[in-house]
């Protein structure tokens, strides 16, 4: 079964169609990185998968459980409905996702912004969830960082606090949204670094990214999108070897 | 009349403003969280009955509010009002006067939330009230506390309007002894008790102020 599934998915903005119709699935233990030019969906794509956005059209399914779907009414029209907020909350708890900006939580030291989810949300004890979260800041190097505030860290830093904060509650699939787009060049190296690391633990991961280099070494699968649809997906080595001039001029850009 | 005899007047006069004062805040400003809720209502009859609220509460002398809140159950409805009514009138036209610009700061420091905030807690998988209360309302705290200064000294002062309903507050006791000495004396005396007052406000706000920034 399919760790995520999404079935012809749509989306507009006011008459602006971002969305055409997107279908991917992932399967566990995949990564799967999204490139393209700005404006061709990607972002979007990322905020419909996890429900930050209301998709217009088609399917979205986790491990086989709905969460969107399209039903035909009793006056033969369309529509997208959403299972109940119960079960949405229940399909939510497969993924996390990392913002390309952070948005840690201002007044919550780092250990605070790592547990809270964890203790209010899954009523993890708190002494484990604080075990948990040290193993975290281990792992990604931070652990001198416990008791400091996000404005006291770096942008590398604090998007691996970011990282840890999304790794706590054991999502089994983590989205980032342009993980590195708003750090300086010196500092995308570190977060990279961490999501290679959690791609050979097999950490199945959606990654939208402008970094082709990273791109071709971490990903399973790399994923072409523009004017909202897929126009090519495939291996690394497909990929940067494709025919497809869109795709070659696009990658051409990046490495130069 | 002898200066200590003026003072001890005055200062019970001052435990009067400074209850007025504290039952104020402590009703204002929860029930301005609550108006700013309506007043950012997707329910559009909601926003619009708490619009014309704020309207008529920012738009309106105090002063009249408080005649209005004093004489209207005798007057309209026709109730038997007590002496003490005259306190508790004083307490509710001031709560539902300084709510209504709670509510508008409230609005501000929630508005300027950037939607990143939310969307982290709602990705973390926390309900609209985890959120709002862990997440948002502190960080918004932080933000308004300039502004919500700047009402509650604005308050020390309109404690004096409760003379209009002859609540015997500190002014109104000023200008009492003042007619009977035919004395400024009294009224400048009260000027200071005001000021100091606010002294004391504007540093316990500095206080809260500085405690809150361990973040930014």
């Amino acid at each position: 079964m399919n760790l995520l599934e999404i079935r012809s998915m749509k989306k507009t903005f006011d008459d602006l169609e971002v969305i055409r119709d997107i279908s991917l699935s992932v399967e566990q233990g995949e990564v799967v990185s999204i490139i393209g030019p700005s404006g061709s969906g990607k972002s979007t794509l990322l905020r419909c998968a996890t429900m930050l956005e209301e998709m217009d059209g088609g399917e979205l399914s986790y491990l086989g459980q709905k969460a969107a779907w399209e039903e035909t009414g009793k006056d033969g029209k369309t529509r997208l409905v959403y299972a109940p907020k119960k079960e949405l909350r229940k399909i939510c708890r497969n993924f996390g996702l990392v913002f390309q900006n952070f948005h840690l939580f201002p007044h919550y030291t780092v250990l605070k912004n790592i547990i809270d989810a964890p203790v209010s949300v899954d009523k993890v004890p708190k002494k484990e969830a604080v075990k948990r979260a040290e193993d975290l800041l281990a792992k990604l190097g931070l652990s001198d960082k416990r008791d400091a505030y996000p404005y006291q860290l770096s942008g590398g830093q604090q998007q691996r606090v970011s990282i840890a904060r999304a790794l706590a509650l054991q999502p089994k699939l983590l989205f980032f949204d342009e993980p590195t787009s708003a750090l300086d060049p010196e500092l995308t190296g570190e977060v990279l670094k961490v999501i290679k690391e959690l791609a050979k633990e097999h950490m199945t991961m959606i990654i939208v990214t402008h970094e082709m280099q990273f791109a071709k070494e971490v990903s399973d699968r790399i994923v072409f999108m523009e004017g909202g649809v897929i126009v090519e997906q495939g291996t690394p080595e497909e990929i940067f070897a494709s025919g497809n001039v869109r795709v070659r001029e696009f990658i051409g850009k990046f490495t130069g | 009349m002898e200066l200590t005899m003026m003072l001890q007047q005055l200062f019970e006069g001052m435990l009067v403003s400074v209850e007025i004062f504290l039952l104020t805040l402590l009703f204002s400003l929860p029930l301005g969280l609550l108006v700013s809720f309506g007043r950012m209502s997707k329910n559009p009859v909601v926003c619009f009955i708490i619009k014309i609220y704020i309207a008529v509460m920012r738009g309106t002398p105090l002063m009249l509010q408080l005649i209005v809140v004093y004489f209207a159950p005798s007057h309209i409805f026709g109730m038997k009002i007590s002496q003490s009514y005259r306190f508790i009138a004083t307490i509710i036209a001031f709560s539902i006067n300084y709510a209504a610009y709670f509510a508008e700061i409230y609005r501000a420091g929630i508005e300027s939330m950037p939607v990143g905030q939310y969307e982290a807690a709602k990705v973390l998988g926390f309900n609209r009230f985890q959120t709002f209360f862990k997440i948002i309302l502190p960080q918004v705290i932080k933000r308004i506390l300039p502004p919500v200064t700047n009402e509650t000294i604005t308050l020390v002062k309109d404690t004096s309007l409760a003379f209009a309903i002859a609540v015997t507050e500190m002014f109104t006791i000023a200008k009492q002894i003042s007619a009977k000495e035919a004395s400024v004396m009294p009224l400048m005396v009260a000027g200071i008790f005001y000021f100091i007052f606010n002294y004391v406000v504007a540093f316990i706000m500095e206080r809260i102020e500085k405690r809150l920034s361990y973040y930014k």
